[in-house]
Parts: structure tokens; sequence; C-alpha cells
């Protein structure tokens, strides 16, 4: 059997998402930043909005997003993309806006701007990549490290007394009436990414319904950072990331309406 | 003609207002004007002044270090800006609450109970305008057809009521201003 | 003929905005510009022309949705004070990097760190010389009274895009916490989507459309030479703007004998100085610098040739002195050029200025 025999329609069990481009991909063999951009391709792809579709790409590993999917993109700086996507969206209101941004990026030089965006409940999408580390320059404690966990800047673990805590922004965004949907996910088997995917759709579909902020973290691996093979940083995602940072929607319905808030005469 | 006014006392006296009736009031005549305030924290409850420059010709610094007129409301004002009078030029005061009058011989110095015959009008409010009409009569440089224009302009329309009181506390500082210093110019 | 008016400095720059059909303003809260947003949101121009106006939780969110905004072709701005510019910095250069047009005023306060809130021209080096990293100029203009403030909205903007760079209005407390004559701009309507996309469509992220490659607005490219070819476009552009866009005004300079520089409200009360000087005898002349980058370096040489000295008058420790002394120098080396100017939120008086030119030029 020849392998024009095997390329057939009716054979096709897999294929690239049409808004993912042909350039070969930065990232390291066993990233999840691949799998999720793949994702969020399949979803602006299934909603049909290529055309209104904004992506802002953070500093860290994913700078280069941009490179990837065949929308229009704006690169912020580090931190800042949940105000660039405010920007955009606010005098663009038909476009559909989404930052995708690390953990270093989101939760630390940048908590200020995704809190108020949160808050103020922006129509944008926040894909939230945390693989617990700076990928980008070479392996840093990130906001997200666990006690305990090495890296390049706590060689003997995250200690309590020197670094702090770990910082579970999800549960603190999901605490804001801003936002309408938010939730954390893994996408490192085919059973999680498909769920993945599904959280994504509805962020996105959010977006485009005007309903506030989405907000999706996808609990990842960095098997360079962590230094693992791919399946043994699977293993350890599962085995310590995972009970520290629990699947699930966190928040799925409306912004907070009004009442509460409001000043009383 | 061109008449530079300082004006300056307590924040929440009117200073301000008074100010930028005046200077609408040149608007209102075709005259240039700048009106430039002091702001910031001294706003809030301590010193408060502004000046205001009338001229029938471009108006080059909004900023000066004397002027033709000086209009005081408090001691702290009179003890800066007392010296600031041009020679032959116009200092106007309210006795109230001044311990240290005016001494300067080479000046006109006029005083106006403003405190007192604004409460004597009944509205404590219309003592800068009291105060304003003194300085229209010391220094008739505006029509009184252009102050009550300038009062329209300067007063949002839910205060516009309230033209009557205040041309009246005008015309009452008119009457009531009192010479204290005249010199020959 | 417009709409006359008696307002603030700071009130005209936001009916400026309205009227020059601004799509966005993000900003926050600091003394002495906050009237420019108040007066925004007063004003309610989402209803009227429908721009977007937005307090942003700080100046570092505010210049980085004027980032977002502009990089998807919108005309859109921001204002803020000394310290605020300062946090501004990193994202200023980001657009300059992404070559992207929009306006920033800077009402200026006194500093170093916290300061004064009372006007200073102390960051003139910030606004000509730098601010962020990296080499990268803004158009700096600076209005001298409150019509220019008007004024310079729409030419700031125009030469914004005219360039893909962003411009600023550099101005200080003094202008704009001042009330003078202003007559308003006409109308201009906003652009729509498809004139946005006609006029920039080929680098704003309006939406990819079918019939183009899909657009990406960045500062990074990881490859030296091509960032080097990046770096030498801007300064060609820059270069373009010191031959095209510079503008200034001299008052009395034809007879003079000793020149004032100074821009925006040093160079109003130095036109009371120039008058008080003339008073005295004294051929005094004023040029005041309208852009100040790009510097007009060619009217300073040319006076240099013919006058016996320059003064510059600033509000600061004497930032512009060099410029003017390179610029003289070209016309002849050995013109002197003095400096007087106050700090810490002091405004020199005519006065004074004429007083240190006599004792700095004249009688030296």
């Amino acid at each position: 059997m020849d392998v024009k025999d095997i390329i057939k329609p009716e054979n096709l069990v897999y294929q690239k998402p049409k808004l993912l481009t042909d350039k070969t991909m930065h990232y390291c063999p066993g990233c999840t930043h691949g799998v999720v951009h793949r994702l969020v391709a399949e979803v602006i792809e299934d909603l049909d909005i290529q055309e209104k579709t904004i992506g802002v790409s953070p500093v860290g590993c994913s700078v280069f997003a941009y490179n990837y999917i065949d929308i229009d993109w704006q690169e912020a700086a580090h931190g800042r993309a949940p105000a660039v996507a405010t920007g955009i969206a606010r005098v663009n209101e038909d476009k559909v806006v989404f930052t995708y941004q690390g953990d270093g990026d989101l939760a630390s030089i940048g908590t200020a701007e995704i809190l108020h965006a949160c808050n103020r409940g922006e129509n944008i999408v926040v894909i939230f990549i945390n693989n617990a580390i700076y990928g980008m320059t070479g392996g840093q404690m990130a906001p997200t490290t666990l006690l305990g966990q090495v890296t390049a800047t706590t060689p003997c673990g995250r200690d309590l007394e020197r670094n702090g805590y770990p910082l579970k922004i999800t549960e603190l965004i999901a605490q804001l009436p801003g936002t309408s949907y938010v939730t954390r996910q893994s996408a490192h088997t085919p059973a999680t990414a498909r769920k993945c995917r599904k959280a994504i759709k509805k962020a996105f579909q959010n977006a485009i319904d005007k309903k506030g902020t989405s907000f999706v973290e996808v609990v990842s691996t960095c098997n360079s950072g962590w230094r693992l093979s791919p399946v043994d940083a699977n293993i350890w995602m599962e085995e310590n990331m995972f009970p520290f940072f629990p699947m699930g929607d966190m928040k799925d319905g409306e912004r907070d309406a009004p009442d509460a808030y409001l000043k009383k005469n | 003609m061109t008449e530079e006014i300082i004006i300056a006392g307590f924040g929440g006296q009117g200073v301000l207002s008074m100010g930028k009736i005046l200077a609408y009031s040149g608007v209102m005549q075709d005259q240039e004007v700048t009106w430039f305030p002091s702001y910031g924290p001294e706003m809030r409850g301590g010193t408060a002044n502004v000046s205001v420059i009338i001229s029938d010709t471009r108006i080059s610094s909004p900023i000066l270090h004397e002027f033709d007129t000086a209009i005081i409301l408090n001691q702290q004002s009179m003890d800066k800006f007392e010296k600031t009078v041009k020679p032959g030029g116009v200092l106007l005061y309210d006795p109230n609450g001044i311990v240290n009058p005016p001494t300067r011989t080479d000046i006109n110095i006029y005083k106006i109970e403003g405190t007192k015959i604004a409460a004597d009008l009944g509205n404590v409010k219309t003592f800068n305008m009291v105060v304003l009409g003194a300085y229209l009569k010391a220094k008739p440089i505006v029509k009184m057809e252009s102050i009550r224009k300038g009062l329209e302009k300067s007063l949002p329309e839910r205060h516009h009521k309230l033209i009557p009181l205040n041309l009246e506390a005008i015309e009452a500082g008119q009457e009531k201003l009192e010479a204290v210093n005249e010199v020959s110019v | 003929m417009g709409d006359l008016r008696l307002m603030k400095g700071n009130e005209v720059i936001a009916e400026a905005a309205i009227r020059c059909g601004c799509d966005g303003y993000f900003g926050y809260p600091i003394t002495p510009q906050s009237e420019v947003m108040e007066t925004l949101m007063a004003r309610e121009p989402w209803d009227e022309t429908g721009m977007v106006v937005l307090q942003a939780e700080s100046e570092v969110a505010s210049i980085n949705m004027v980032y977002g905004a502009a990089g998807s072709g919108k005309k859109v701005m921001t204002s803020s004070s000394s310290p605020g510019i300062s946090l501004m910095a990193e994202g200023i250069s980001y657009i300059a990097g992404a070559e992207l047009p929009c306006l920033i005023v800077n009402v200026q306060r006194g500093g170093p760190g916290l300061g004064t809130i009372q006007p200073s021209q102390a960051d003139y080096f910030q606004s000509t010389k730098g601010g962020g990293h990296g080499d990268y100029r803004l158009i700096v203009l600076a209005p001298s009274s409150v019509q220019e403030m008007n004024d310079f909205v729409d030419l700031g903007f125009e030469l914004a895009y005219k360039y893909r760079n962003p411009a600023m209005i550099l101005t200080d407390g003094a202008i704009g916490q001042m009330m003078e004559k202003v007559v308003l701009s006409e109308y201009k309507p906003r652009m729509t989507s498809e004139e946005i996309n006609d006029k920039y469509g080929s680098w704003a992220t309006n939406g990819k459309k079918p019939n183009r490659d899909y657009n990406i607005i960045t500062s990074l490219e990881m490859d030296s030479a091509k960032m080097e070819s990046n770096n030498l476009r801007f300064q060609e552009k820059y270069k373009q703007m010191e031959e095209e866009e510079v503008r200034y005004e001299t008052f009395q300079c034809d007879d003079a004998e000793y020149i004032l520089v100074a821009f925006g409200s040093s160079a109003r009360i130095c036109q009371k100085s120039v008058d008080l000087a003339r008073a005295k005898g004294l051929k005094v002349g004023l040029l005041r610098p309208i852009t100040l980058y790009p510097f007009p370096k060619k009217p300073i040489a040319e006076l240099a040739k013919k006058v016996k000295g320059f003064l510059t008058v600033e509000m600061n420790a004497g930032q512009m002195v060099e410029d003017v002394q390179l610029a003289a120098g070209c016309g002849n080396s050995s013109v002197p050029v003095k400096y007087f100017g106050r700090m810490g939120g002091i405004i020199p008086t005519p006065g004074e200025v004429v007083e240190a030119l006599e004792q700095k030029l004249i009688e030296a």
C-alpha cells in the first residue's frame, strides 16, 4: 500500500487547525503551550471569529504566540496584557479580545492589571498558563512556585520565610464581580485537553455575548524548567500541582448584579 | 488699558470665583483676559489667590510679581501682597480679621466691610460680590452690563436665580467703599 | 469662526480631544492635570461622538490601554503629570518601538520624586532625550497659551499619524490651571471602521481580513540585524521630523542684541521681560521653540551670527542650555549661552529675567 492510499479524507483522524500557521514553534518538546495554542486556534475557527479576534501576547515563553495563530495580534509589555486588551476592547466593541499570559506575567508583575481588568468586567478572555516557574528567563521562581520546589532562584527549594507563599491567583480572580466564568483546567491528556477546549470555547462565547471577563487557567508543565522528561513532568504536575491547584470551575454564570454594590442613598 | 489684579484670601471666601466673574466680564466686552489661580492643597481651606489680567492688547505674562490692584481678604495675604502693589496702585481690603492694617502711603488704600455687609444682606455667601462691587467703585474697569453677562456665563444655569441677589451685593459694595488713603496719580 | 470660551488649559485639552474626533482617552488622576479627565467625564462624549473615556487603575495601565487601542488604528490619548509620565515611560518606549501614533499630555509639576504640585519644566530631558529605554524620540509640542492647548491636540495627532510615532504636549501646571480666551476647533467626525481599514489596515490590529496577512503590533525583534534595520528606519523618521516639523516663534528678534530662549509658560514670562528690557533701552528679543523635538537649531544658529548672547529661561536647572549651545555653536561658537531659571514650582518673574540678563550677559 502506498502512502497516497492512506492520505484520504475518510482516513483523517487528526489535522492541524486551519488557523495554526506553518511556522515552527519555538517551544520545548513536551511544553503545554503548543497544545493550548492549538485549542485556542480550534475554538476561534469553530466560532468563526478569525476576522474579529485580536490576541494579546505577553512577555514570557508565549511572547511569540503571535507567530502561530492566524489572527491580528499585539505584543504587550510584561504584565500589561490585560490593560492592552482593555484598550483594544473598549474602542472596538465588535471585536473579541483575549490575552494569553503566563504565571510570572499575570500573577507577579501584572497583578494590578489583571485584577482591575477582571474587576471592571472587561469583555475579554484571559488564558492563564500556570507552570509554576519562569520559563523564558531560565527557570526562576514564579509566584505560583510551590514551597520546596527547586528553581534557579530557589536552588534549595522555595522557602516560606524567604520567599513567601505560592499565590492562588485564580481563586482571587473568582471573587471579583466582573468575571462571569473562572475555571482551572489542564491539557496533559486527551480527555483533559478536550475539557480544556470546552472551557476555552465557553470563555470566547462569553466574550461574544458581552458577559464580562472569562478566565481560564491551564495548569501546565515546564519540563525543561523543571529538569524533567515530558512524561515525568506530567506525573510531577499531577502529584504536586493538582493538589494545590485543584481542577474545576470556580465561577460559571454572570457578572455580579450591581445591587449589592450600589450606594444606599 | 491693562489692569493686573491679585485677589487673595482664604479658600471658601469666593476668591477664585470673584476672579472668574471679573475675567468673564472682560471677555464680554471683547478684552483679553488671563485668570491664574493658586492650586492644590492650599485651595482646600488654606489661603487661595488668583491673578486676573484684563487688557485691550495681547497679554504676555499671566504670572506677575507686581499688581495694579490687590484685593486682600486675610492677614496672611496682607503680609504677602501689600508690598506687591505698584506705587500709585490700589489696595482694597476687608478689615475683618486684619490685625495689621496696610501701612503704605504711596498707594490708594480702600476698605470694605464685606463680611458685615453680606451678613446684613442676609446671605454671607455674597461676601465676594460685595468686595467685587467695592473694587469696581474704586476702579470701574468693566461695565456693570458686562458684569451681569459675566455672572450669567460663570454661574451654572441652576444658580441663575441668584443673579439679582449677586447684583444687589455688588451695588451694596459700591455704595459702602471707604477710602483710607488716597494718593494723586 | 469657532466657539469662543474662557477656559482652563486642562479643560481645553479635553474639549479639543472630543472635537478632533478622538476615539478614546485613558488616564489616572494626578495634580495638576486631573481636570482633563474630569472635564471629559462631565462632557459624556460617549453619547455625543462615541469617544471612550476610562479611568484606569494606574498610569502604567493607562499608557498600555493607549498602546492597545492605538494598535487597532484608533485615535487615542492619555494625560498625566510628571511622576505619572515616569510610570508611563515603559509604555511610551513600547509605543515608539511598535511605531504607533498617539497623543500624551504632560502637565508638568516640580520634581524629582513626588516633588511639588506647582508648575515646572523639569521634564525637558525626559521628553526630548529619552524617558524610556532605547533609541526613540517623541514629537514634543510646547504650548504657551490656552489657545495652543486647543490647537496642539489636533496638531499632535496629525504629526503622530504622519510619522506613526507618539506625540507629546509638554505643558505645565501654570498653563493647565490658567484660564484664557480660547477659540475651540470645529468638530471633526471620528473615523469609521472602513476609513481606518483603508488608511491603516496595512498595520492596524483591526481584525484580520481575507485579503491580507495577519497584522502584528510588536516592538520585539530577536534578530539583531533586523532590529538594527528597525532602528535605522526610526532614525530616518526622526531625521525627516527634524527637516520638516520644526516650529518656533520669534518676538522682537530683528534688531535684538540679546536673545531669550524660552518655551511654554516661561516664554510668556519672557515676552513681558522683553517689554521691560526694551523700556530700559536694551535690545532684547525672544525665541520660543514650539517643537522641543525637533528643536529649532537653524534659527538659533542664524541668530548666533549677529547677536551678543543668549539667555535660556527655564523652570528647571537649565536642561535646554546644551541644545541652545549646540545650535548656537553652528553659527558662532564664541557666542555666550547663559541660563536663568527657578525650580521647585517657583515661576520666575519677568523682572528677575531682566536682572539675570543684565548680570549674566550684558554686564559680564
